[in-house]
């Protein structure tokens, strides 16, 4: 009897340590993340970031990739007047033609911004800005300086001094310099993302492309228009399908390179099929050192030796992926059952015989399920490795982003990064799935 | 009905020679394709890899040599890009615990049985496949633009991918989880946050913290990689150092024995507390 209360106490003794324990730790794990977060805000300085924080800069990104802009620049030196989307060369308007909001009449030219704001670009390098709800600025060059009409304290979207003046509206922007007067007038969608201006597809539906009658004499319309297409100078589709598949192919052969390297070595490594145990004990060293060196050094290394370019990018994956390929093969391998091999070997076969019946049918799915996980998280490898080793989509995403003036293009890119990353696991999920689930 | 046993025979023999036929072309389309590959991969290349391939230990012979050159300064720099270093470790510690909230939050709300709205159960994993569709280079570059260089947008970006990742792990895990004790607690009256709490959080929590080690570490990777973008930390060090130059590499050569020591530590942790967690969860 007083042996089972004894245990009773005992009982309710341990049982009150365990809950005081769990209560313990419930309390000190959220509050150790939070001290650690607290750590970091500081160290990471959040707060200084609230001001470092360029929000125009955010506001150009958002704007830019889902419009773009016509501009319209006059020479103050020549009186020449052109129209070009987004300011490029490429995108000119070829000299006497112009969209209809912009109308030339004689010495002056009337550019329509819509909303009832209009800018007229009057002779002598003058220029009237009609705005409906705040009245008519007029500026000119008299000399060497601007001067204008406007007087008194200036609202934030007018910025005048005497060598510049620009006012930005929320139908377009005027900005007046002794070179040049410009004026972007913002258009929603991506403009010449199928035809650039010079090509005789320019302005045609898809309906006209494919049914209507024969744009260029003598050329199919499909075949010119995919031609055009294809290779459209502002856009650059070709080289983007070759950057993207650089990319892929990248990934290719890292992934798939490494695993035939790791194969036979993994056998070396696993410790029932090991030959001697210091070549398994140094060969799981040399893995963990592949790993060990992160892909971004085997980058650099490389990068030395090839120079820039997808077989560099390639390279650096397969010797990384050796390093986990490697351990996680010979792992599989020392999971294997050895009925299957006893059973082979019984039969008198080969030790080839044994390996190829008894062994490889029973590690394939699971190989093969982690060769193609690695290939879907190496595509998005592949994507970062080429911004560094100069090869692939990723080197076209970080020169976009580095020049910051087309953002219309980086959002192109990144959609298609995203399809491509979003494509590489569909397939290799649903092989997967077939693998594993037998076909 | 008559029974031939030949013919079984020969019907398995026919079989087998077609599984082989389609073996076959199976590998001799693949092999075709790697061979294939590397001629395009090469040609493309700026420099020839048979070209390369004797010269692939100049580099770090050279920065082995100015190691040498400056052996006793060695110390002396890892001291002084140990806070670099910290940087990135922060960089992928925080990521990772943010990403594993979050991951949380949006596995128990696309799990079957758990969820509280069924309906959505689609619009959620599709954003998880989103959010790891995305690479983080890609959140890291347009952060930089407009928040300035630093640990702040590899943070982000690395937990945005973290989230998607973690959350279909997790989400796997949930799958397995016992309903039983939510069904109690729902018998009580108890709310979702509630019922996730305490009737879900404490059985898979072993296997969420093995996943979590298991992303902390691929994140120490991917924060030293995108700190070479320009988003600090160890990455952003290497890329200054590197560019000195030929006579400078052992600033280059301290930063890679940093990498290189941290990767293997963690690596070699991250394995023995998930072996520990694993033979635990056995007794």
């Amino acid at each position: 009897m007083s042996t089972d209360v004894l245990s009773r106490d005992t009982l309710y003794a341990a049982s009150d340590r365990i809950f005081l324990r769990k209560k313990l730790v419930s309390i000190a794990l959220p509050a150790v993340v939070l001290a650690y977060l607290a750590y970091v805000f500081f160290a990471f300085d959040i707060l200084g970031l609230a001001e470092r924080a360029r929000w125009d800069n955010a506001q150009t990104l958002m704007s830019d990739t889902y419009s773009y802009k016509t501009h319209v620049t006059r020479d103050n030196r020549s009186g020449e007047v052109s129209v070009s989307i987004e300011g490029e060369r490429k995108g000119n308007y070829p000299t006497g033609t112009a969209p209809d909001w912009v109308v030339r009449d004689g010495q002056s030219t009337r550019i329509d911004l819509g909303g009832g704001q209009i800018v007229t670009f009057l002779p002598e390098n003058a220029l009237r800005f009609e705005i409906p709800d705040y009245g008519v600025i007029e500026a000119a060059m008299s000399g060497r300086e601007i001067k204008t009409n406007l007087t008194g304290d200036l609202p934030d979207w007018i910025s005048a001094s005497k060598s510049r003046l620009q006012i930005t509206t929320d139908e377009g922007r005027v900005s007046l310099t002794r070179s040049k007067t410009e004026v972007f007038n913002y258009f929603f969608g991506w403009e010449l993302f199928w035809f650039t201006l010079d090509s005789p597809y320019y302005g045609y539906s898809l309906t006209d492309i494919l049914f209507g009658p024969q744009i260029v004499q003598g050329q199919s319309n499909i075949a010119g228009a995919v031609h055009d297409f294809w290779n459209n100078p502002m856009w650059h589709h070709n080289m983007v399908a070759w950057a993207i598949f650089e990319t892929i192919l990248m990934a290719f052969l890292g992934t798939f390179g490494a695993a035939i390297v790791a194969l036979p070595l993994a056998f070396l490594a696993a410790k029932n099929f090991a030959p001697l145990m210091a070549v398994r004990f140094a060969l799981r060293r040399v893995f963990d050192l592949f790993r060990g060196i992160d892909g971004l050094i085997w980058t650099i290394i490389l990068a030395r030796a090839f120079g820039p370019g997808p077989m560099t990018g390639a390279l650096a994956i397969l010797l990384t992926d050796t390093g986990s390929f490697g351990k996680m093969f010979s792992e599989a391998l020392e999971n294997v059952d050895s009925k299957q091999i006893e059973g082979v070997a019984s039969t008198g076969a080969a030790k080839s015989h044994v390996y190829r019946f008894g062994v490889i049918p029973q590690i394939t799915p699971i190989l093969l399920s982690q060769v193609l996980y690695f290939f879907e998280s190496n595509t998005r490898s592949a994507t970062i490795i080429g911004a560094i080793t100069g090869g692939g989509i990723g080197l076209l995403l970080t020169q976009a982003m580095l020049t910051q003036k087309d953002w219309e293009e980086v959002t192109y890119y990144i959609i298609l990064v995203v399809l491509m990353v979003m494509l590489m696991d569909t397939v290799s999920g649903w092989l997967r799935n077939k693998l594993i689930k037998g076909e | 009905m008559t029974y031939i046993p030949m013919d079984t025979r020969s019907h398995y023999a026919a079989l087998v020679r077609r599984k082989r036929l389609y073996g076959g072309l199976t590998l001799g389309i693949f092999a075709l394709l790697m061979i294939s590959g590397f001629g395009l991969a090469n040609e493309r290349n700026a420099g020839g890899f048979w070209t390369g391939l004797p010269q692939i230990f100049d580099f770090p012979a050279a920065v082995w040599a100015d190691t040498a050159k400056h052996l006793a300064e060695i110390p002396a720099h890892l001291v002084h890009y140990f806070p670099a270093l910290l940087e990135t470790i922060n960089i992928a510690a925080v990521s990772t615990l943010v990403g594993a909230l979050f991951g949380t939050v949006l596995s128990l709300l696309s799990t079957r049985g758990l969820a509280p709205w069924p309906a959505m159960i689609p619009v959620f994993r599709r954003i998880m496949d989103i959010l790891r569709a995305v690479p983080e280079i890609v959140i890291a570059l347009m952060l930089i633009f407009v928040l300035g260089g630093g640990p702040v947008p590899a943070m982000i970006a690395i937990a945005f991918h973290t989230s998607g990742a973690l959350g279909k792990l997790f989400s796997e895990v949930n799958e397995n989880a016992d309903l039983k004790p939510v069904e109690g607690l729902a018998s009580v009256g108890a709310k979702w946050g509630q019922r996730m709490w305490l009737g879900v959080i404490p059985q898979v929590a072993p296997n969420y913290f093995s996943y979590g080690l298991l992303r902390f570490e691929i994140n120490i990777r991917a924060s030293a990689i995108l700190g070479f973008v320009g988003a600090g930390g160890i990455g952003y060090e290497l890329k200054n150092t590197m560019s000195w130059g030929q006579g400078k590499f052992d600033e280059a050569a301290a930063i890679f024995l940093l990498l290189f020591l941290t990767i293997v530590a963690f690596d070699q942790l991250s394995s023995y507390i998930r072996n520990r967690l694993i033979s635990e969860g056995g007794h």
